[in-house]
């Protein structure tokens, strides 16, 4: 699964609802892309932060980027922490980028108050399959509840990325290490190691 | 040093190693990091002000003090800040003093889009622009160096897309340029602005800008960037990124002093290619100075002026200009139609039961799956305000009836009143906020004895922007415990007599307080107090509904909890997200819902 040890360029899109972690989740990969020797650039669209609201991440990395966003139906991988977040911006990806989502629903509020419906697995497949087939559903959400944390989800979700990078285990690892509290690193170590596996057996397409 | 910042990060960096010794903002999206990050420098004073209006005058001081002096603030934070703000460019300074305003092309998170540049236009002040995080580093050593050297203000004008965007930059390690001792010498010419003064300024005010002008041209941020003969591209900020990637063989003229314009530089530039084209985001600033120096200029005919800028928009530009001609990418369907997910009132808020409470009287809420399209004469009007609670106008409370500027509601509701509005009028407004602008609408409603009702919700921090600290709360930026303002004794002062306190997670004495202070035919104020979710996140255990007692009628999703979901009919509380306020509990009719 493994690409060749120097990348052109990877555009990375990472969706999910506000309060899962996203944004620390692009820090993240971006600080180890630095530390990898290429050049990066992130934004996050958040419009009223932290009240559950959609909440999108652009990472660029390559030899030298200009612009912070990426432009639409150009993401080389998209990863979505929660189902709908991740159709809602099946556009971007190119066509036969990699999609991960983690298969979880969160409906907005119009979805319980019985305005809109949330769309069904079908329904999140075939929009997705209009730009491509390497589709990786995992169970994110259900994994870091029994590894005890659900806060542990963005990285878990960064374990099963770093499957399709070419950054060294240690580079996430020492990245990782600065940004969280020494209290849950052991935790958000394994749910790391754990998405690196997960990621392995969920090929849909 | 090579370091992954974000634009507000940088600029903050930028400003402390140009030896900043006063910083004052007030919060606003995106400039609020800008704060926290500079804050974070003890051996400087940083303070959020009340306002914008008053942090540039605490800044004007200071740099009249001769202290290098920043201050931050949001587009429209200037609006705010106006006054003191061209009364500085009328005095000029003696500390570099350094506006940076950040505009918000696309409105993620503001009241409305506006471009700064026209303000430094009006007030005859440079405006220097970075297009990523290393040249809003660099900026701000010139930015400091220019408002010195030309004794003005200078605005550094930044956007969301910079502000929010990290990328890397070379920054100096503990390279602080020597601070200056604090002095004022008096100069009542200067700094005195009665009519014979300001005479003698305006003119040193026109000379200052031809003198900036001569500055422009070998500004080292104004940078031609040959290429292609056939098309030369104008361009500032992120508008800059976006165009170096559609025209990658284009020749470039990329400008980081936007105002006044270099004018021999463009004139250069423009002898060097076949065609110009100009892009920027919002107003067409440029390409309308540009113009008026008789060169011809493509731009806004093509590029939008309205909303954020992006790749997709310029490349569309420039295949209807017929200079590229790669291909569209097909849309894929059905996207457009799924279920949007706008911010909510999180679970546990302060504000949820108020306006539930008032969504009742105002029989504004509508039960799930009900028919009943008729709009209700409510008899109620509800006056808005900026904050958190803004986000009460959605469904299901659809508790806000109107929503302007940081301040507006009182004084929106008294002027309701003044034209005979038959409704009961209910202005709502947050604690940061009344202390941003409210309190001299309030005056205003003792002074004309307007008999409505000013619901101030008191969460004790400015939590839309991000949580910082303001006046009611006695805490500063830099964490130390300061002086408190008590709003009760401020309402009093003002000369409110019927003021009432509520503790905001207790529905019944919500209720109450609302329905008597309606029945009165006088001014009325409520605070109703308590702490923001965000800040005290569990209140008790989580809640659960009985469903052998509940009975699907749905009034508890009417709170718009978004810990409370619906299977089917069947209303759930996610316990993960359940903050234990009660507020469902305390509504439910068939006492359904207790403790896990
Ligand atoms: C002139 C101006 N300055 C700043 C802002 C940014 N802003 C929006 S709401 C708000 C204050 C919110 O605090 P508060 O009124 O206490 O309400 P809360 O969000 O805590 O509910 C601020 C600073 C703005 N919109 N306009
Ligand atoms: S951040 Fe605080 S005030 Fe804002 S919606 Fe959440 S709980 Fe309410």
């Amino acid at each position: 699964m493994k690409q060749s040890s120097k990348l052109t360029k990877i555009d990375l899109l990472i969706t999910g609802v506000g309060g899962q972690g996203n944004i620390l989740a692009s820090d993240i990969v971006s600080e180890v892309a630095l530390a990898s020797g290429y050049d990066v650039k992130k934004t996050d669209t958040l419009g009223m932060a932290q009240r559950g609201g959609s909440v999108i991440s652009h990472v660029r990395i390559a030899e030298k980027v200009f612009s912070p966003l990426i432009k639409e139906g150009e993401v080389d991988i998209l990863l979505a922490f929660e189902k709908l977040e991740g159709v809602r911006w099946a556009s971007y990806l190119k066509p036969g980028g990699i999609a991960i989502v983690n298969n979880h629903a969160l409906p907005p509020l119009s979805v319980n108050l019985g305005v809109d419906s949330y769309p069904d697995d079908k329904e999140v497949i075939q929009i997705l399959k209009q730009r491509t087939d390497r589709i990786y559903f995992v169970e994110g959400t259900r994994r870091v509840i029994e590894l005890g944390n659900v806060k542990t989800l963005n990285i878990f979700m960064l374990g099963c990325l770093s499957s399709f990078l070419p950054f060294k285990p240690e580079t996430w690892q020492e990245v990782i290490a600065r940004h969280l509290p020494a209290k849950v690193l052991q935790l958000n170590k394994t749910a790391f190691e754990t998405g690196s596996k997960e990621i392995k057996n969920v090929h849909v397409g | 040093m090579k370091k992954l910042l974000s634009g507000n990060e940088a600029l903050a960096l930028g400003a402390y190693h140009a030896g900043i010794a006063v910083a004052t903002a007030y919060p606003g999206t995106p400039s609020t990091e800008i704060m926290e990050a500079v804050a974070r420098f003890k051996d400087i004073y940083a303070e959020w002000s009340v306002n914008e209006k008053v942090a540039m005058e605490v800044a004007m001081g200071a740099c009249y003090d001769g202290a290098r002096t920043l201050v931050s603030m949001k587009q429209v934070g200037l609006n705010v800040a106006a006054d003191p703000f061209l009364a500085a460019a009328t005095t000029g300074v003696n500390g570099g003093l350094v506006l940076i305003a950040a505009d918000d092309p696309g409105i993620h998170s503001s009241q409305g889009e506006q471009d700064t540049r026209h303000f430094a236009e009006l007030a005859k002040v440079p405006v220097l622009e970075p297009n990523d995080s290393q040249s809003a580093y660099d900026l701000m050593a010139y930015a400091f160096k220019i408002s010195e050297q030309f004794d003005t203000p200078v605005i550094l004008r930044s956007t969301t897309r910079i502000s929010h965007s990290k990328s890397m930059a070379d920054v100096k390690e503990n390279s602080i340029a020597q601070r200056r001792k604090a002095h004022f010498s008096r100069n009542v010419q200067k700094y005195v602005m009665l009519p014979v003064n300001a005479r003698i300024r305006h003119p040193l005010m026109e000379e200052r800008l031809v003198k900036l002008i001569d500055y422009a041209e070998t500004f080292p941020l104004n940078k031609i960037e040959p290429g292609k003969r056939s098309l030369g591209v104008i361009a500032n900020g992120i508008a800059y990124q976006y165009a170096r990637e559609v025209f990658p063989s284009a020749s470039f003229l990329k400008l980081g002093m936007t105002y006044p314009l270099s004018e021999k530089l463009i004139k250069k530039f423009a002898s060097q290619v076949d065609r110009i084209l100009v892009v920027e985001e919002l107003d067409p600033f440029l390409e309308e100075h540009i113009r008026a120096m008789g060169i011809e200029v493509s731009g806004k005919e093509f590029i939008p002026r309205v909303g954020e800028l992006n790749i997709d928009i310029i490349e569309s530009a420039g295949r209807k200009m017929g200079i590229i001609d790669t291909p569209v990418r097909e849309k894929i369907t059905a996207t457009d139609g799924l279920a949007r997910r706008p911010p909510l009132l999180c679970p546990g808020c302060p504000h949820s039961g108020l306006f539930y409470v008032l969504a009742g009287i105002g029989q504004r809420l509508k039960l799930p799956g009900s028919k009943d399209k008729t709009p209700k004469e409510s008899g109620l009007t509800i006056t808005g305000d900026i904050g958190c609670y803004t986000l009460g106008t959605y469904p299901p409370l659809n508790a806000m009836d109107t929503c302007a500027c940081m301040g507006a509601s009182i004084g929106h509701a008294i002027g309701m009143e003044k034209a005979g509005s038959p409704d009961k009028i209910v202005a709502i407004i947050g604690d940061s906020t009344f202390l941003h602008s409210g309190i001299t609408p309030l005056v205003n409603a003792v002074y004309d004895q307007s008999k409505i009702t000013v619901v101030i919700l008191d969460n004790s921090t400015t939590a839309m922007t991000g949580h910082q600290n303001h006046p009611g709360t006695g805490i500063s930026v830099q964490g130390q415990q300061v002086g408190k303002v008590v709003l009760e004794d401020l309402i009093k002062g003002i000369g409110v007599k019927d003021l009432k306190v509520v503790d905001a997670f207790n529905v019944k004495d919500v209720r109450a307080a609302v329905k008597d202070s309606l029945e009165r035919q006088e001014l009325s104020v409520i605070i109703v107090r308590g702490d923001c979710a965000v800040r005290v996140p569990k209140r008790d255990i989580p809640r659960k509904i009985d469903t052998e007692k509940c009975n699907q009628c749905g009034i508890c999703l009417l709170i718009g909890c978004p810990a409370i979901q619906a299977e089917g009919k069947q209303p759930v509380i996610d316990t993960t997200m359940c903050t234990g306020c009660t507020i469902c509990q305390q509504v439910c009719p068939k006492q359904a819902i207790g403790p896990c």
